[in-house]
C-alpha cells in the first residue's frame, strides 16, 4: 500500500468533511467559506494559515471566476501543495552519511529508525546504529530489538552514560569497519527544558566536530501533534540547526497539517512520513499526494457514491 | 502550562477593561480574538464555536453592558463557560469497595505516555497507602515491559510481566498474582493503538471485559491538535474509559485539544501529569485551572503545594512572619521551600499574573538565581539575618567578598527583602478582612497593580 491509499484510509474523515463540502459542487456562498476555514483548521494547520489561506482562495475565486466548489477544490490542492519546503536531495541517499533524530518524548524517533535501519539494508547500505537515548528506561532495549530486526549493529552504553560519548564511539566504529549509514538515536525531550536542549547541543556539536561524514539533525514530529508543533520545530531549529523533518503517526485520522506549517516556515523538507507500524512503513513524502489526500479527490467520493 | 492561550486571553481582556462602557461590536472584537486564541490553542473549532457563541450572547445581554462594570462581567462570564468547559467540580478515581484488589486500565495513542503514566498513578497510590501492581500489557512496542519494570523499580514498586502470552492473558494473571501477593490494586499498562486499527482496538475491548476494570482511564497527551476530538471519541465508543490523565502538560503545551474532551465525550479530566518525576501527577481541578488560564492564579494551588512541603514549625514560622517581617532566614528557608515544591517557574505559574512575569522574565528566571540568593545570605552573620536592616555599605561589601557575588547583587538581594516585606503587610491586610473568603478584591487590586500586572 502506496503513501496515496494509506493516506487516503487515515484521512477519511478529513476528506468526509471537505467532500461533503464540495460535493454537491453548486455555486460557492459565504457559508462554504467558513466552512472551508473550519475545514483547514481542523487539518491542524492553525486558525491563522487557515484564514490566509482561505481567503487567498476567495480571491482568486473571485479573480479567475471559480465559482463551483470542484473547481476551487483542485486550486486549493495545487495551493496546498505549495504551502511545503522542496526537498533538494534525499539526506539518507548520500553515502556516507551520519544522522541524529530528536524531537520531544513520544514523538516515534527509535521506530523510525528501526524503519530506516531496515530499508537502508535492504538497499546494501552498511548501517550502523547508536543509542545515544541513555536516559529514557528501556530505550536502548527498544532500538536493540529493531536492530536485531533489522539485522544491523547497535552501538550504545549503559544507561544514565554519556550521550556524547556514545555518538563519539558509533562515529568510532563507522569509521574503523566502515560504515556507511549511521543512525542515532537520541532521547527525547520538550523543548523547554533548557538544560535537557543544551545537552542536546552538546550531542550534536560532538557528533558534527567528530565525524568525517556529512552529519545531519532530523527532527522526529508526530503527526496528531497541534499548534504547538510549531514552537516545538522553533526551539529545536534555534538550538540545533535541523536539516529537515520526519512525520510520524500518520497512520491514524490526524492530518498532520502541523507538518505543512512547520516546513513552510523553518523552510525545511519533509523527508520521509511514518505510515503504520510495520518496518517497511515508512515512505518518502510527496506534498501533492499529501495536499490531494488531505482535500479528498472529489472524483473517487463520486464512483463512491456512485 | 497553556501560557499561549492565558497570555491571549488576558490580552483581550486588558484591551476591554480599558474602556468604561463596552458597545456590541467591543465584545464582537473580543469574541474574536477569543475564538482565535482558542483554535490557536487547539481547542477543537466546533468546541470553539459553541463556546463562543455562549459567552457572547451572555455577554451582548443590556445587563452586562450597562452594567458599572462590564469589562468584569464579561470576564467572569468568560470564566464560568472555560469553568464549565472544564468539567466544573473535579471527579477522582471511583473504586469498588468490595473489591480486591481494584483494577486500573490505561489506554492511549502511541507515545501519549501511558507507561509513564502507569507509574506515576502508582506512586500516587502508594503515596495514599495503597499497594499497587503495575501489569505490563504492551507485548508490541520493543522493550515496553522492560521500560516499566525499570521504573517501577524506581519507586519500589512490583510489575508483573509474562513475555510470551497474550495481553489478555497477561492482565488476567496480574490481577491472579495481585491476590496472591497482596497487593490491593492492579494497574494495567496497555499497547498504544490509533483508533482506526480495527484489532488493537478490539483488544483492548477484550482486556476490559475479561479484566472488568473499576476504572478505565484514557491517557491524551496535551500537545494533541484537532483530530484528537475522534480519537477519544472512538475510544469511547469502544472502550467507555472513564477518566482522563492529560499527559505532558510540562513545557508549554497548549492543551487545547485535551481541553475539548470533556465536552466532547463527557468524560472527565481526573489527572495532569507535569514534569518527569514520579511525583508530577496531579488530581485536576477544572475551577483552579481555569482561573489559571485566565490569569486569576492558583492561590489554592500554592497553598496545598505549601502544605505538602511544609511542616508544622514552617507554619508557626509564617504566622510569625506575617506579624513580624521576614528575616533572612525565612527567606533561606523559602527558597529551600521554593525547591521543594518544585522550582520557581512551577510556583510563579500559579501566581496571578506570574505566567506573564515568567515570560517577561524569560531564561534570567532559573533556580541558579536561588542559588546565587542562598550563597549571599549564607555570607551574612547570625544577626544580620535576623535584623537585615543593620547591613550597611561595610557589611554588603563584607557579603559580596563571602559569597563571591558583587554588591550590586547584595543590593539587589537586599531591595527584594524590602519589597517582599511591604508584600507581606499587605498580605496580611487582605487575609485579615475575612479569613477563608476570597481575598479584599480592593487590595488585591491595588497589590497587582503595584506588582504591575493589572
Amino acid at each position: 500500500m502506496g503513501l496515496r491509499d494509506r493516506l487516503r484510509r487515515g484521512l477519511t474523515k478529513s476528506r468526509e468533511a471537505l467532500n461533503e463540502l464540495f460535493y454537491f459542487g453548486g455555486e460557492v456562498d459565504e457559508d462554504f467559506w467558513e466552512q472551508l476555514e473550519d475545514t483547514l483548521v481542523l487539518s491542524d494547520l492553525g486558525a491563522e494559515v487557515a484564514a490566509r489561506v482561505s481567503d487567498e482562495m476567495r480571491d482568486m475565486a473571485a479573480k479567475e471566476g471559480l465559482t463551483t466548489a470542484s473547481q476551487i477544490k483542485s486550486a486549493l490542492a495545487e495551493r496546498l501543495s505549495l504551502v511545503f519546503t522542496k526537498t533538494a536531495e534525499d539526506i539518507f541517499a548520500e553515502n556516507p552519511v551520519c544522522v541524529l533524530f530528536v524531537g520531544i518524548n513520544g514523538s516515534g524517533k527509535t521506530t523510525t529508525i528501526g524503519k530506516l535501519a531496515a530499508a537502508a539494508k535492504a538497499h546494501g547500505r552498511n548501517v550502523v546504529l547508536g543509542g545515544a537515548d541513555t536516559f529514557r528506561a528501556a530505550a536502548i532495549e527498544q532500538l536493540d530489538v529493531w536492530a536485531e530486526r533489522a539485522g544491523v549493529p547497535l552501538i550504545t552504553r549503559e544507561r544514565g552514560a554519556d550521550p556524547a560519548s556514545v555518538c563519539y564511539d558509533v562515529l568510532d566504529v563507522a569509521e574503523r569497519e566502515g560504515k556507511d549509514f549511521v543512525l542515532i538515536d537520541t532521547a527525547g525531550r520538550l523543548h523547554t527544558s533548557d538544560d535537557l536542549m543544551r545537552e542536546l547541543q552538546k550531542v550534536v556539536s560532538v557528533t558534527r566536530k567528530r565525524a568525517t561524514m556529512p552529519v545531519y539533525v532530523v527532527l522526529v514530529i508526530d503527526a496528531t501533534t497541534g499548534q504547538n508543533g510549531l514552537i516545538q520545530a522553533q526551539e529545536f531549529n534555534r538550538a540545533l540547526d535541523l536539516d529537515g523533518l520526519i512525520l510520524t503517526k500518520l497512520d491514524g485520522s490526524a492530518k498532520g497539517g502541523i507538518a505543512a506549517t512547520i516546513s513552510h516556515d523553518l523552510n525545511l523538507p519533509i523527508l520521509r512520513v511514518g505510515i503504520g507500524e510495520g518496518i517497511s512503513d515508512l515512505e518518502h513524502f510527496d506534498a501533492k499526494d499529501f495536499a490531494d489526500a488531505l482535500v479528498g479527490d472529489l472524483q473517487e467520493q463520486k464512483r463512491e457514491q456512485e | 502550562m497553556f501560557s499561549s492561550l492565558s497570555e491571549k486571553l488576558q490580552s483581550s481582556f486588558e484591551k476591554l477593561s480599558k474602556k468604561g462602557r463596552l458597545t456590541e461590536e467591543d465584545i464582537n472584537v473580543a469574541m474574536r480574538e477569543i475564538r482565535l486564541a482558542l483554535l490557536e490553542a487547539d481547542v477543537n473549532y466546533k468546541v470553539v464555536k459553541e463556546f463562543v457563541a455562549k459567552c457572547k450572547e451572555e455577554a451582548s445581554t443590556e445587563e452586562v453592558l450597562t452594567s458599572l462594570t462590564p469589562s468584569q462581567n464579561v470576564v467572569k462570564i468568560v470564566l464560568d463557560q472555560l469553568t464549565h468547559l472544564l468539567g466544573d467540580t473535579e471527579q477522582g478515581l471511583v473504586f469498588a469497595q468490595n473489591r480486591i484488589p481494584n483494577v486500573i486500565m490505561l489506554v492511549g495513542l502511541q507515545g501519549s505516555g501511558k507507561t509513564t503514566a502507569a507509574v506515576k498513578l502508582a506512586y500516587l497510590l502508594k503515596k495514599k497507602g495503597r499497594n499497587p501492581l503495575l501489569a505490563a500489557g504492551d507485548i508490541y512496542r520493543p522493550a515496553a515491559a522492560d521500560q516499566l519494570e525499570d521504573l517501577g523499580k524506581e519507586i519500589q514498586i512490583p510489575v508483573f510481566r509474562e513475555d510470551g502470552k497474550d495481553p489478555v492473558e497477561i492482565a488476567q494473571d496480574a490481577i491472579k498474582e495481585a491476590v496472591d501477593t497482596l497487593h490491593d490494586v492492579v494497574i494495567i499498562d496497555t499497547a498504544g493503538r490509533t483508533q482506526i486499527d480495527e484489532a488493537m482496538m478490539q483488544e483492548a475491548a477484550n482486556i476490559k471485559s475479561a479484566t472488568k476494570p473499576d476504572q478505565v482511564l484514557m491517557v491524551v497527551d496535551a500537545m494533541s491538535g484537532q483530530d484528537i476530538v475522534n480519537v477519544v471519541t472512538e475510544f469511547s465508543n469502544r472502550t467507555d474509559f472513564d477518566g482522563v490523565i492529560l499527559s505532558k502538560l510540562d513545557g508549554d503545551a497548549r492543551g487545547g485539544g485535551a481541553l475539548s474532551v470533556r465536552q466532547v465525550t463527557g468524560k472527565p479530566i481526573m489527572f495532569v501529569s507535569t514534569g518527569e518525576k514520579p511525583s508530577s501527577l496531579e488530581p485536576f481541578y477544572p475551577d483552579r485551572m481555569a482561573k489559571r488560564i485566565l490569569g486569576m492564579g492558583d492561590v489554592y494551588g500554592i497553598i496545598e503545594k505549601a502544605q505538602e512541603a511544609a511542616d508544622e514549625q514552617s507554619l508557626e514560622d509564617a504566622e510569625r512572619m506575617l506579624e513580624q517581617g521576614l528575616t533572612m532566614d525565612d527567606m533561606l528557608k523559602q527558597l529551600q521551600q521554593v525547591r521543594k515544591m518544585g522550582g520557581v517557574g512551577k510556583l510563579l505559574g500559579m501566581l496571578p499574573g506570574g505566567a506573564k512575569m515568567l515570560k517577561q522574565a524569560g531564561d534570567k528566571l532559573d533556580d541558579g538565581a536561588l542559588d546565587k540568593i542562598e550563597a549571599i545570605i549564607q555570607s551574612m552573620t547570625a544577626q544580620e539575618r535576623k535584623r537585615p536592616k543593620i547591613i550597611n555599605g561595610m557589611r554588603r561589601k563584607r557579603i559580596a567578598e563571602g559569597s563571591g557575588r558583587t554588591v550590586q547583587e547584595v543590593n539587589q538581594l537586599m531591595k527584594q527583602w524590602g519589597e517582599m516585606n511591604k508584600m507581606m503587610g499587605k498580605f496580611k491586610a487582605m487575609t485579615q478582612g475575612k479569613k477563608g473568603r476570597m481575598p479584599n478584591p480592593a487590595a488585591m487590586k491595588q497589590m497587582m497593580e503595584e506588582m504591575g500586572l493589572k
